[in-house]
């Protein structure tokens, strides 16, 4: 069994709201659409530079994108 | 199903199917001897060149099939492949280790050749086949 993480995105409300589908949004990162797919739904952590992209490709910061509830 | 998706599926699909053969191979040679007098080297070249070109082979012919239905989604592969990739190479090594001391023990009691590389073979056998069924989960059920 995968441990879930405990770090949330808001990529696929973001994203509607932006008006992108997600095999725009994983042109733009430069992914499949696949592991965009993955990422929204939790099933894969981006590594950091990805999470900038993804942050920069809407204009917003990491933390408008992720959220880290912590302890 | 992305590019390394199906290289891993047609590499766990090959793996499988080639050890089986082998053994089958192995067992049929034998009869009701003993498995040190079977002449295991042909056999077992012939299982590791076959199962090699065999993965390549469906690897190809599943990448032509669905470059049919997605033709941007050919040959491309990113972060998140290579995330499983290390991921699968670190489970699978184990075996590779445990199957490398199995042999230093066997050589050290002087077993047959047949032991030695048959220990060899199966590590790296089960290794891949091992390797392949993490990447298939993570692929599935994801990877965190």
């Amino acid at each position: 069994m995968v441990k879930p993480t405990q770090v949330t995105n808001s990529i696929r409300a973001t994203r509607e709201a932006a008006g992108m589908t997600q095999a725009d949004l994983a042109r733009t990162v430069g992914v499949t659409r696949q592991t965009l797919i993955a990422i929204e739904q939790g099933r894969y952590s981006p590594s950091l530079e990805l999470a900038f992209q993804l942050a920069r490709a809407f204009g917003v910061g990491l933390d408008d994108l992720f959220d880290y509830p912590g302890e | 199903m992305v590019y390394e998706e199906r290289n891993a599926w047609a590499g766990l699909i090959v793996s499988v199917i080639a050890v089986t053969v082998y053994v089958v191979l192995v067992l049929q040679q034998a009869g009701s001897g003993p498995v040190t007098d079977v002449d295991w080297v042909p056999l077992m070249l012939w299982t590791i060149g076959g199962g090699i070109v065999a993965a390549i082979l469906v690897s190809i012919a599943w990448g032509i099939l669905a470059g049919m239905r997605d033709p941007d989604g050919v040959g491309k592969s990113d972060q998140r492949d290579r995330d499983i990739a290390h991921m699968s190479t670190r489970v699978g090594q184990a075996f590779i280790v445990i199957a490398g001391l199995g042999v230093i023990v066997l050589c050290a009691f002087e077993a047959d050749w047949f032991w030695i590389a048959n220990t060899m073979f199966f590590g790296f056998a089960v290794s891949s086949i091992v390797g392949g069924i993490a990447s298939v989960i993570a692929y599935r059920r994801g990877l965190v």
